[in-house]
This record gives structure tokens, sequence and C-alpha cells, in this order.
């Protein structure tokens, strides 16, 4: 695509441009800096030309191609926004049931259009709220759901069969699907048209984001199971959103970011297609694919980040078709979900954060997100209040309604500094993603601590230049101010935690004991064998009355538990 | 370095106290004091103040530093000192994370020497631990004598 004599007079050009309009320029004013360096550390030139571009042999039909066509870098769907916008879907959850359902028709009210469900810490973990180390814990960064009791709350008035919700659940995700399948088909609407997102992804606990139980072989049994039961049993679910973004807020760069999410896709797909031949389906990639999801963070270095979105599209659509011979254009589109990045926020002039969000907001959209988080400015403080709520999914309607930003696809798509740093950041990541291959893939890197390690230095090298003024943050390193404001903050009430430990002891007291008991040991005797999928017992456990913690006591006994490697 | 001067570093502990996994902040403090020259003990996620407090006794730390990001912290860290009383220790306890500005008063009023937040320069959390960590050992030459 390249014109060789067109392409020497640009050079030409240039190098008269440089000697003629330049160099005087620099001689009066240098530039504000010796080197300009991107987050990954890439050097940034002053400007990019189509020289960059053909250096590198870019062709515009292999690395960009066209809209909802292999290799998807401009975006999964022909029409992206202009068909439909993303979904607006605001992670939240807190207190009892009573205190979610209402945030989350509030936010349903003011122009929400997906929900995303918080769990508290003892549901992700898989303790009930009355277990001793749980206690503190119950309803501070989610709701506290042990029974469907409690998501039957949850939900009242809330159409299921219309809405689709995200739920970040991982360690105990089969016990929380098993609930909302089971709340949903008490109000008669089927487990297929159910449409929504299990995070389900729990390699990423063991790198980042710490909310494991088991250790990594029967965490993955369990994960890839619940992948291969969704794809037979809930053809609109997405079965794991495999995730990126906890690696970015450990401190992981933009290409560690793309290497280690798109390695763990790696691993789940060859742990579906093992599993698949031990029970006789999945057989082929295309068989559960389409169902895999992804998401990232979007920090507030703008094109670096539009580049690292792009880049991971690109990179698992060679990934599905190179090396797994998808033959479904679905199966090799990376679909995925972003949350602003919150390790970005600060406590510090709090408003300011409002500016961070839109930006990094802006990212996601450039990027070709297909649903959006917009963190809210006080949540360096404590959790959102309904107030900053509400400006997050303000922030998402002007970007939609007002800047005209999703009235085109993909808008920075041949940018040559664009697509100069999609190049470099696959580039990058490659090699990442090459390395964790020859360590025998994600489960064998985790047990060796090695992406751990990895994020850890990077997040304090990334420190040590905050402190330095390599890298400058208004607020706290700059344009400072001597004291935090004291903003209204969001508290939960402790009541709520007696409510929900009284409605468990109650569900616990109306319950069929043998029954229960004869379930939690079918349970057992399914996580002992290796040739059954796992999902069929605990949901059966969950509808014999079985709670949260029970199913998961009864897996711990057989699994064992797991505490990572501790490097810092 | 002579044994004089190795028997001068000071130790710390660094814990997640609950069930909370965010564990960036508490991984970059300890590498920092531990780049400062101090002897770190890191606990990691998911400790529970019985834990924080043995090994803090096992360990004779000059000071605890406790990260929490779930908003628990007043019932975590009061259950944590009113422990370190029961054992009759008094090592200075340092709490960082999602702490709104409002409840830093409270956690001081339950015994907490201090409470920095996100974004405090790593050259503030050197001082304050080595002051802190400093002061103890005092009181503690003080009460031996």
């Amino acid at each position: 695509m390249w014109d060789p004599s067109y392409l020497e007079k640009i050079r030409e050009k240039l190098e008269e441009w440089e000697k003629e309009v330049l160099q005087p320029i620099l001689k009066k004013l240098p530039e504000r800096k010796q080197k300009f360096l991107t987050e990954q550390g890439f050097e940034i030139k002053r400007f990019y030309t189509p020289l960059d571009l053909a250096e590198r042999g870019w062709d515009y039909l292999s690395k960009l191609g066209f809209p909802g066509d292999y290799p998807f870098t401009r975006g999964v769907y022909p029409t992206m926004y202009r068909g439909r916008p993303w979904t607006i879907r605001q992670y939240a959850g807190y207190g009892s049931a009573e205190e979610t359902n209402k945030r989350y028709k509030y936010l349903l009210s003011i122009g929400q259009t997906g929900l995303s469900m918080a769990f508290d810490l003892p549901t992700q973990l898989g303790l009930d709220p009355d277990h001793p180390l749980a206690y503190y814990e119950v309803g501070k960064v989610g709701v506290s759901c042990p029974t469907p009791v409690e998501m039957e709350i949850i939900f009242d008035g809330i159409p299921m069969e219309k809405i689709t919700t995200s739920m970040t659940i991982n360690a105990t995700a089969i016990e929380i699907l098993s609930m909302y399948v089971l709340v949903a088909e008490k109000r008669g609407v089927p487990r297929h048209v159910l449409g929504g997102t299990v995070q389900n992804d729990i390699l990423k606990e063991f790198i980042a984001r710490n909310n494991y139980i088991y250790p990594p072989e029967p965490s993955m049994r369990y994960a890839t199971d619940l992948i291969i039961w969704c794809a037979k049993e809930m053809p609109k679910w997405n079965s794991i959103s495999i995730s990126g973004y906890h690696f970015e807020e450990a401190g992981a760069t933009p290409a560690q970011e793309i290497a280690f999410t798109l390695a763990d896709g790696i691993e789940y797909v060859r742990w579906v297609l093992n599993r698949g031949k031990l029970q006789g389906w999945p057989r082929s990639v295309d068989d559960f694919a389409p169902r895999l999801s992804f998401f990232f963070s979007a920090r507030t270095n703008l094109f670096e980040q539009v580049a690292k979105f792009r880049a991971a599209r690109r990179m698992w659509a060679k990934i599905m078709k190179e090396w797994f011979g998808a033959k479904k254009p679905r199966s090799m589109m990376l679909r995925f979900h972003t949350q602003t990045a919150g390790v970005q926020l600060t406590a510090q002039q709090p408003l300011v954060n409002l500016i961070r969000t839109t930006i990094q907001a802006l990212a996601a959209v450039l990027g070709g997100t297909q649903s959006l988080h917009v963190n809210s400015y006080d949540e360096a403080l404590c959790l959102p209040t309904e107030e900053a709520v509400k400006l997050s999914i303000r922030v998402q309607q002007v970007l939609l309604y007002e800047t005209g930003v999703a009235d085109t696809i993909d808008p920075l798509g041949g940018a040559y500094y664009v697509e100069w740093l999609t190049d470099m950041l696959e580039e990058e990541a490659w090699k990442i993603i090459d390395r964790i291959e020859r360590m025998g893939g994600m489960t064998r890197a985790v047990e060796s601590g090695w992406p751990r390690a990895e994020i850890a230095k990077a997040a304090y090298e990334y420190q040590l230049k905050v402190e330095k003024g390599e890298v400058l943050i208004v607020g706290v390193n700059i344009f400072t101010e001597p004291e935090i404001p004291k903003i209204q903050v969001l508290k939960v009430d402790p009541a709520v935690r007696e409510r929900v430990i009284d409605r468990l002891r109650k569900y616990r007291e109306s319950r069929d004991v043998a029954k229960v008991k004869r379930a939690l040991e079918e349970v057992r005797k399914v996580a002992e064998k290796d040739d059954v999928n796992i999902v069929p017992a605990i949901m059966e456990a969950v509808r014999s009355g079985a709670t949260l913690g029970e199913i998961s006591g009864t897996l711990r006994e057989v699994w064992g538990e797991w505490r990572a490697p501790e490097i810092f | 370095m002579s044994q004089l001067q190795q028997r001068r570093r000071y130790k710390v502990l660094v814990a997640k106290l609950g069930l909370d996994g965010h564990d960036r902040g508490a991984k970059v403090i300890a590498r920092a004091l531990r780049d400062a020259g101090m002897d770190v003990v890191y606990l990691g996620v998911h400790q529970t103040p019985e834990n924080v407090v043995r090994t803090a006794i096992e360990e004779d730390v000059d000071v605890i530093g406790i990260s929490i990001l779930s908003g628990s912290h007043i019932e975590l860290v009061s259950d944590l000192m009113k422990k370190l009383r029961e054992h009759g220790i008094d090592v200075p306890v340092i709490v960082g994370g999602v702490i709104p500005p409002q409840d830093y008063e409270e956690l001081k009023k339950l015994g907490v020497s201090e409470v920095m937040g996100p974004g405090t320069p790593l050259s503030k959390v050197i001082e304050v631990y080595s002051k802190l960590a400093e002061e103890y050992r005092k009181r503690k030459r003080g009460e031996s004598k």
C-alpha cells in the first residue's frame, strides 16, 4: 500500500522541514523534556508520518480490515455504536439485598442499561455471613448473598428476562449463578432466555485480585466446568469475563495487561478442550468460544489505552483462528467490558476525578468497548454515594449523546501514532505470552508466582516515578492542597448484618435437613471424580437448601485451600 | 555492616487485615520500607487480628502497618487494638487504605498512631515508620531499665 517513490518524497520533505522549520525553533525554544515516554516506556517521537508505518511493513487490510471482520482491530460489530450503544453498566451492590435492590432500581431509573452485581467478600470467598471470619465484612463492598432468598429480594421488581446482569463472582461463581437461575425459573423465566455474564475468571484472582479459595488445579476445573455448562444450557450468557482490569489495578503495564489476559484466555480454551474430551463435549472451540468475554481497564493515558484495546482485539482473533482453528467469526471476537482505572482516582481534590474518569471513559469508547463502568469521584474514600454514581452515568450519557464520538467506527484508526502504538504494544505483549507458553501456560505460571511478582515490580517502579515526579498527578504531587476535604461518604449500616444473619438462620431452620445432606454428599462425590461436570451437583445443592458456605465448605474439604506465594 | 548496625535495623510488620484482596498498596509500602533498610515481615492478604498480634509478638516488631480497603477499618482495627492491649503490648500501629477523612480521628481514638491514605509520598511513609519505630524502642528500653 505504500508507493516507494511517494515515501521517498515524504522522506525528502521531512528532512527539509527538520532543517528549515524545526531546528531554528528548537534553538530558541527547547522542548519540555529530553524524552517523552508512554506508560509502557516506549519513546514517543515528535509526530508520526506514513514513514513510521511503512517501516514496519504496515498494511491496511491485514492490520485493520473492516469492522465486524477479521482481525477485528476496528471493532467486533459491523455497525458498532451506530447500531447499538455500549451498555451503561455500573458495578453496584452493598449492604443487604434490600439496599441493593433499591440502588439497582435507582440506577435503572436514571438511564443505566445493564446491571453489574457487586458481592461482599464473604460471598466471594464462600463464607456464610455468620462465619467468624466473615462478620466484619458482611455487606461492605457488595451485597451479602448466601442463599437464593437474598437473590430474590435483590431482583424484586426487576425484569430478569429483559435486563442483562453481569456478576463479579469467581471462586463461588457456580453457587451464585445457580441462585440467579433458580430465582428466574421460579418466576417463569427459563435459563436459556437469561442474558448476562459471570466473571468466573479464577486465574486473575490468583495473580492479582486475591479472592480465590481452592488451589489452581481444582479451581480451573471448577471454572472450566461452568464454561462448558453455560455453553450448553445458557446460550445468551457469557460464561467467563477474562479480566485484565485487575492486573492493571495491581500495577501491570498496558502490555502486561494484554498479555496476562490473553494468556489466561488461552489457558481456559485449552482446559475446556481437555475437559471436553473427558466429558464428551465440547468438541471444538466454536462450541464455546463465542461466549467467552473480556474485561479491561481504561487509564487516563488516552492514546496508549485506545491502542491497548485495538491490539488485544487483533491478537485474540489471531490466537483463536490460527492457534485453535476457530471457524465461526464470533469465536474470534474479543468482546469486552471496561472499567475506568480505580487506581488513578485520588483522595486529594476528589472532584478532579470526574475529569479523569471522563477521559478514561472516552478511551474505552474510542477503543470499542461493549459495556462500560465509570468509577465515581468519591471512590478513593468510600463506596460511591447515589449522587456520585449519578454523575458516573451522566459522564457516559454525555459521551454517547453529545460528543459525536459514537457516530463513526474506530475514529482513531489510521492515525499514524495510534497505529504505531497498537503495533508496538502487540509486539511487546507477544513477547510476554511467549514466555508464559515456555513456562507451560498460565496455571503453571500462577503456581510459580511469576506473574504476581512481575506486577508487584511494575507497581513499585510506577510508585518510584510518582515519588521522583516523573509521573505527575494533579493534587498528589503537583498543584497540591493541604487538606483532604470531608466530602459526604456512604457508610454501610451495621444493622444489615443482623438482618442477613437472621434470615439465614430462618432459612436453615425451614429446610429439609436430610435432603441438604444428600445433596452435599453428591457435591463431594462429584468433586472427588474428575470426569464429571460439577455444575449440576452444585445447582441441585442450592435447590435443596444448602447455603453458599456449606457448598463451598464441602469443596474446601475435598480440594483444600490455596495461599498465593507472597512476593513483594 | 557491623553487628551493632544490624541490631539497629527497624523491624516492621505489614499486613492486610480482613478479607479484601487489594494488596498493591501494602506491597509497595513493604518494598519501600525494605529498600529504606528495614526488616519487613509481610503477611499478605486475609489476615485476622489474632494472627497479626501473634506474629508481632513472635517477630518482636517495632511497628505494625495495616492496609484495609474494604470499609471495615473501624471494626477490624478496634478488634486488633483490643487484642494488642490484652497482650500488654503498645507497638505503634499505622493504618492505610481507603479511609474517609471523617474516620481518621476515630482510628486515632482507638489508639492508632498514624493514618496514611492514598497519595501519601513514600518518603513520608518511611519517615513516619522510622520515627514511630525509634520512639517505640526508646519506650521499650525505658521499661526494661
